[in-house]
């Protein structure tokens, strides 16, 4: 095991980036940033700059996969060649893929999905900067595009990532924690249901220690959220309308 | 007869399912009648073969000698590869991986790479340059549900059956001898996965079961009882004290899943 | 039986609006007697019915509608239409011609062509099939000239105005002719390009700044300095 030449946090409870271990990095959305897609939004926190487009509810192309009964959700993630330190190839990686997966399934159960039988969406994830955490921060993000496109939910999602750095356990990984660290562990959240929606973990932690890994990620996502709820009311500045 | 599961077995399996019964008599945390046989594909340098109730996997384990990453120029290489055969489901299709295989493939590397299960810088072999690669490729004959624990179970029977081979360098060159040493393996890592129906979890589901499922969740645990790997599946959600529940489940079964390796 | 929102307070998907006896109207779900919002809008009360009003939804058909589509397709009996909604309509050939025809397809795409825009009224429209409609009725068909506008579907009714005063008076200012779809596609016909111009910029203005009070004013305001302008211009 290559031995870490700094510690990713001090003997304050400093980290490298000067947040405390219960602290979010700082969140930045724009909503409606792109004129051709039906819904999208722009997301940077800490160092990562995702963009989150949604197309639909529209004919499914091919045909054939249409379902009958409900829509079919299609979630592209896809990381940018120069988002990263040694370059990454445009075609999709098996992280990718996994991704795509994995993002699509904690976006899938807030939308209803049985609204629109024979329609598909389709949801375009784009990282044109990582800083660790970027599936949290994509879902984020895309859960803002889909409301402004107008799609039913039941709930927002919000996603925050969780894990272990020297020991202890700490919120939102920024990509040295990330590669450095001990574990890591993304959760995505309904927050009005607070169901989990994404959950996954690599590294190593006993019982306690994922257990509070998991109670500070589901805090940390109901941060989340409240940013998500200013900046779509921001965006819809509720004055009363001028009666006609 | 179509993979469809019928509303009416879907009704059957979520009622028994509530009262804590399963269609094959089963209760919540059984896992089904597994065996593990290793040692099968005498080409390959490690193998082994699970029945897990029907379903049914090989994996087999390549070593060739080959560069090491960059950032870990003193660590051996370990790759895993899943093929869902179509001859295993009427629901696979031949073609390239697709995002099933690509993430079961990923669920089980995760478990035995976050467990270093094996010590890859034993590995190396002029460091920077020369490493042992290890391949592990699951392969999926018989999908009767649960792929993600038969596929864990078979690679890591694999990997315990894998024997790398004696060499010297001579000249700079890599000469391969013609005796081995087992692989060095420290960790044993147990993949457990869950269902969710309804608002009941269940372990170990097979495929009917599996096909009415909302939520997925799969944990692999290391011989210490810590958790190395995690990976909720499906488009549905799970609440956060069943996640914790489901830890301390997957504890008990990977204790009882691990004394089906020999080593 | 509380409620958590009052009347024109901005909901986001999800918020819990109110909880006991109260009718779940537009936008909104039901979930264990209470009521929650599922799009981002205003809230609305009319006795026991609670209502979003939403201000981001796309067009879904509904019978009776007027809407302005383009040609995609032509098929061996009819033609496919893109109504600016998720589902396609459906323009049955025995619709449009007045006898029974020979499927030959040059002959309906003589017709209607790929590329061309109609005015169309819905007929039916049901989970399982697509929106089918006519152009069999007076004021309906082929669209020869004018200019296309689309806008949020939601903001029609803000265009049209209480009894018809918004797009009243936008005609009258423009002395252009002006057709609605409820699909959020608008036709405007004018006697010259630059009135035709000061109707679509009334209407972007519209669909732009609805939820800014005082909308009307500043309308009415610039269609009266854009006449004053072209009295200008004459001299």
């Amino acid at each position: 095991m290559s031995q870490k030449s700094e510690k990713l946090i001090d003997k304050k409870g400093i980290r490298l980036d000067g947040r405390k271990h219960d602290e979010l990095r700082s969140i930045k959305v724009d909503i409606g940033v792109l004129s051709n897609a039906d819904g999208s939004a722009y997301i940077e926190q800490g160092k990562n700059k995702i963009l989150a487009a949604v197309f639909g509810p529209r004919e499914m192309h091919p045909k054939h996969l249409a379902l009958s009964e409900r829509m079919v959700l299609r979630c592209r993630y896809h990381m940018a060649p120069f988002s990263v330190q040694e370059r990454k190839s445009p075609a999709p990686s098996r992280r990718e893929v996994e991704l795509s997966k994995v993002i699509r399934e904690a976006l899938e159960p807030s939308i209803f999905m049985e609204y629109y039988p024979r329609t598909g969406i389709d949801v375009f994830i784009e990282v044109l900067q990582a800083d660790g955490s970027t599936r949290c921060a994509s879902i984020t993000a895309a859960a803002l595009a889909l409301a402004d496109a107008g799609i039913p939910m039941r709930d927002l999602v919000s996603a925050c990532s969780a894990g272990k750095v020297d020991g202890t356990i700490v919120l939102d990984l920024m990509d040295t924690e990330d590669k450095m660290g001990e574990a890591d562990v993304p959760v995505a959240l309904m927050p009005n249901s607070n169901v989990i929606t994404l959950l996954q973990m690599d590294g190593n932690l006993t019982q306690e220690e994922f257990e509070k890994a998991i109670s500070l990620a589901v805090e940390g996502c109901k941060k989340v959220y409240a940013i998500q709820k200013e900046v779509l009311k921001a965006k819809y500045v509720s004055v009363k309308e001028a009666e006609e | 007869m179509s993979s469809l599961v019928t509303r009416v077995k879907q009704k059957q399996i979520a009622q028994l399912i509530a009262k804590g019964k399963r269609l094959d008599d089963r209760g919540p945390t059984d896992y089904r009648e597994i065996k593990v046989e290793q040692g099968t594909i005498e080409r390959a340098e490690g193998s082994a073969r699970v029945l897990l109730g029907k379903t049914e996997v090989m994996a087999g384990t390549k070593i060739e000698v080959g560069e090491p990453f960059s950032d870990t120029p003193n660590e051996g290489v370990l790759t895993v590869n899943a093929e869902l055969v179509p001859l295993a489901s009427p629901t696979f299709e031949p073609g390239p991986p697709d995002e099933n295989s690509i993430e079961l493939a990923r669920i089980v590397d995760r478990g035995i790479r976050e467990s270093k299960a094996i010590d890859l810088e034993k590995l190396c072999i002029e460091p920077g340059k020369k490493v042992f690669v290890i391949f592990v490729d699951v392969y999926v004959l018989n999908h009767d549900g649960n792929l993600i624990d038969a596929s864990a179970l078979a690679a890591m029977a694999a990997l315990l059956n894998t024997k790398m081979p004696n060499y010297e360098v001579e000249d700079g060159e890599v000469k391969i001898k013609s005796d081995y040493t087992p692989l060095p393996i420290r960790k044993h890592p147990i993949t457990v996965t869950f269902a969710k129906i309804n608002d009941n979890l269940i372990v170990d589901p097979w495929l009917e079961e599996e096909q009415v499922m909302d939520a997925r969740l799969s944990m692999a645990i290391d011989d210490d009882g810590n958790i190395c790997a995690i990976q909720k599946g499906c488009s549905g959600f799970i609440a956060p004290n069943q996640i914790l529940e489901a830890a301390k489940i997957a504890d008990e079964k990977a204790k009882e899943l691990r004394k089906k390796l020999e080593w | 039986m509380p409620t958590f929102f009052e009347t024109k307070q901005l909901v986001t998907p999800g918020d819990l609006i109110a909880e006991g006896s109260y009718i779940a109207g537009e936008n909104t779900y039901v979930e264990n007697d209470k009521i929650y919002a599922s799009r981002i809008g205003i809230v609305e009360y009319d006795n026991k019915k609670i209502d979003v009003v939403a201000l981001k939804a796309f067009y879904m058909p509904r019978v009776e509608d007027i809407v302005i589509g383009t040609v995609v397709d032509v098929g061996f009996n009819g033609w496919t239409v893109d109504i600016n909604a998720p589902y396609q309509a459906i323009l049955r050939a025995s619709d449009v011609l007045s006898r029974s025809f020979k499927p030959q397809k040059d002959e309906l795409s003589q017709v209607l062509n790929i590329g061309d825009l109609i005015v169309a009224k819905i007929t039916a429209y049901d989970r399982s099939h697509d929106p089918q409609i006519t152009v069999a009725e007076p004021g309906l068909g082929k669209i020869t000239r004018g200019q296309i506008i689309k806008i949020t579907p939601t903001k029609i009714p803000r265009v049209i105005g209480r009894k018809g005063s918004m797009i009243s008076m936008i005609k009258q200012e423009t002395g252009c002719q002006i057709i609605l779809g409820l699909n959020g596609i608008i036709l405007i016909t004018g006697k010259t390009l630059e009135d035709e111009e000061l109707a679509m910029m009334a209407i972007r203005k519209i669909d732009e700044e609805s939820h800014i009070s005082g909308l009307t004013d500043r309308i009415t305001q610039m269609l009266k300095d854009n006449k004053a302008k072209k009295e200008e211009n004459k001299e």
